[in-house]
């Protein structure tokens, strides 16, 4: 038998929650200033565009442990970031789960903004117009126009940065390291048990758990994606 | 070249004048002052315009006269390179002092050629979108005119076209604009549902009361909705003035109506008959004329349009004929149709309104027509147009 037991052990369950917990994080973080930037880059011209979606792009294209290595750099106790929220606020993210919730949120940050952006470019800027005309002001036609017509592209992305966010190795384990309960996530975990002689059948458990995991919140997303254009088409007919 | 620009300099600044001058009479009221200049592709726009504080003025020009420009301007969906806008004794743009009124806070409604609702919103949201607290007692009275009580709970994509378009209307209305700015609202619906809104539109815009600025190409929509008319050509102010003075005006037959040209009669209806279904008016001067049959009861005022070419002139009322109506007038003008070289052009005047007739050179000179002469105007009841 490969599986002693189908119950999961607590080992697994830590892996799981922390994932969970780390990706939920990271998302979060990411979720406000990624519409931000999408509707920055969807809706305004200004100088520097070109650069700053190129920078924003730069995760997808970066091996993850370079991107991995210049959190240390700049969050590092030593690095110029770091130092200041050490010596201000004594914190101090490197080895953390804080830690590792950053590094998931950098590498899932393009994916959201990707998602969110098409799909505000996708709203018809007359539509915004006409609003305007009826005395709404930018903000209103933001969240009374533009956001709700976007929901498809905000569901989709949320849900692409959270498995992103979710599967994140390089990063994590360059900035934030491999420690049990606090940053050991589960590509980690899986790592380690291959590195372990005789822990091959702990290491295929992982494996089928990671992959549930991942069917799950992919038909999540294109659930809830569907429902979302569900419900704008019915109002569209 | 430089003959023609001179040309249509003389006539802006000939116009700015007049808009200055009505600015000053209107001061307080809504009445619409402008003077734009603006860069457009292959030309430039450079009209001075004053817009009445009542009733609808046209923009009217071909596609491409930047008609639809101006309105974007007037509207502040663009910002002209120089010049002013002001509605009553508010600036909206003046370049010079560099004012520029956002558009949401212009207190303007804007009708679209699309209708632009919003699709996640229900009929209703969409009426009641910036629809302020003080104008919740009229939704009910503008659902109803607008006939589109029954569509309130549908959502914007159910709609047929010209529902969809009414409901644009009363969600611009419901803002309690202070002016009415319609961007050819009838374009892209066809033949039956475009008459359909025009008597909506023709309705409404009697009882709003509030100036409309409406948009067009279309000489028959103008003719039906039109009180007054700002003729654009080439970004210029071409002609401006009341509408049913610039339809007497023979030199300006090919820009309105060519071909179709008519005449507009305001009228009051005196009684029905039921039998023949028409219906028998009195002109300004006491004159009657028998329509087919309109809805209206005895007392109301109405607007007939009859075409040019379906008014005949006689000496005396001739016995035995199909025509209904011999109106008394005098020759006011005859000119050789600008664009018909077999017609002349005949403006008639009976009382305070004129009638125009297109007739043909040889039955002008048979007839030994002169200006000043008295002559009978026939015209068949069935070519009154009372629909508008």
């Amino acid at each position: 038998m490969l599986f002693e037991s189908i119950a999961l052990s607590d080992a697994e369950w830590q892996a799981i929650t922390l994932s969970l917990k780390i990706a939920g994080s990271a998302v979060g973080w990411i979720l406000l200033p990624g519409i931000a930037v999408a509707w920055l880059l969807a809706r305004h011209e200004f100088r520097g565009k070109a650069l700053l979606d190129g920078l924003l792009h730069l995760p997808l294209v970066l091996p993850p442990v370079v991107v991995g290595y210049l959190l240390l750099l700049s969050l590092g106790r030593n690095g110029w970031l770091g130092q200041w929220l050490y010596q201000g606020f004594g914190l101090s993210l490197p080895f953390t789960w804080q830690g590792a919730a950053i590094a998931g949120g950098v590498m899932a940050f393009p994916l959201l903004v990707r998602a969110v952006r098409l799909s505000l470019e996708a709203v018809d800027p007359k539509l915004e117009a006409a609003a305007g005309t009826l005395g709404a002001n930018r903000w209103r036609v933001l969240f009374t126009i533009t956001l709700p017509l976007a929901i498809p592209g905000l569901l989709t992305g949320t849900v692409l940065a959270f498995a992103r966010a979710l599967s994140e190795f390089g990063a994590t384990i360059t900035f934030a390291s491999n420690i049990p309960g606090e940053t050991r996530t589960l590509p980690l975990a899986l790592y380690t048990l291959i590195q372990t002689p005789g822990k091959e059948a702990a290491a295929a458990r992982l494996c089928v758990l990671s992959i549930v995991i991942a069917m799950l919140s992919l038909m999540a997303s294109e659930w809830l994606a569907r429902r979302a254009r569900q419900r704008l088409e019915e109002r569209d007919r | 070249m430089n003959d023609v620009s001179r040309r249509h300099t003389d006539r802006a600044s000939d116009a700015n004048a007049d808009a200055d001058a009505d600015a000053d009479a209107d001061a307080d009221s809504n009445a619409l002052a402008c003077r734009v200049y603006k860069r457009l592709g292959d030309f430039d726009l450079d009209v001075s315009l004053a817009v009445p504080a009542s009733g609808v003025t046209a923009l009217f020009g071909q596609s491409g006269s930047g008609k639809t420009s101006l309105l974007r301007l007037i509207a502040g969906l663009d910002r002209p390179d120089g010049g002013y806008v002001r509605l009553g004794e508010r600036t909206l743009s003046d370049i010079q002092q560099k004012i520029h009124v956002p558009i949401h806070r212009r207190q303007l409604g804007i009708v679209f050629q699309e209708a632009r609702l919003f699709p996640h919103y229900r009929v209703r949201g969409n009426l009641t979108y910036g629809m302020p607290p003080a104008a919740r007692s009229r939704f009910d009275d503008l659902v109803e005119l607008l006939g589109i009580e029954s569509l309130l709970e549908r959502l914007p994509g159910t709609l047929s076209g010209g529902e969809a378009r009414r409901v644009a209307i009363g969600r611009a209305l419901l803002t309690q604009p202070r002016i009415l700015l319609m961007d050819e609202p009838l374009t892209g619906l066809d033949g039956e549902r475009k008459q359909e809104l025009l008597r909506y539109l023709v309705r409404l815009t009697r009882e709003i009361d509030i100036p409309v600025v409406y948009v067009s190409h279309d000489t028959a929509e103008i003719v039906a909705i039109a009180d007054h008319l700002a003729l654009i050509e080439q970004g210029r102010l071409a002609a401006h003035g009341p509408l049913d003075e610039l339809m007497m005006r023979l030199d300006l037959t090919d820009r309105l109506g060519g071909f179709d040209a008519t005449t507009r009669l305001s009228a009051k209806v005196v009684d029905h008959d039921h039998r023949y279904s028409l219906t028998r008016v009195t002109l300004d001067d006491g004159q009657t004329l028998r329509i087919p049959a309109v809805g209206q009861p005895p007392g109301t005022s109405i607007r007939l349009s009859v075409g040019v070419r379906d008014v005949a002139l006689a000496h005396a009322m001739p016995q035995g004929t199909s025509y209904r109506n011999g109106l008394d007038t005098t020759i006011e003008a005859i000119e050789p149709s600008p664009q018909e070289p077999s017609a002349n052009e005949v403006r008639l005047i009976f009382g305070r309104q004129r009638l125009r007739a297109r007739l043909t050179r040889q039955a002008c000179d048979e007839m030994q027509l002169e200006v000043g002469d008295t002559i009978v105007a026939l015209i068949r009841s069935v070519a009154f147009d009372s629909r508008l």
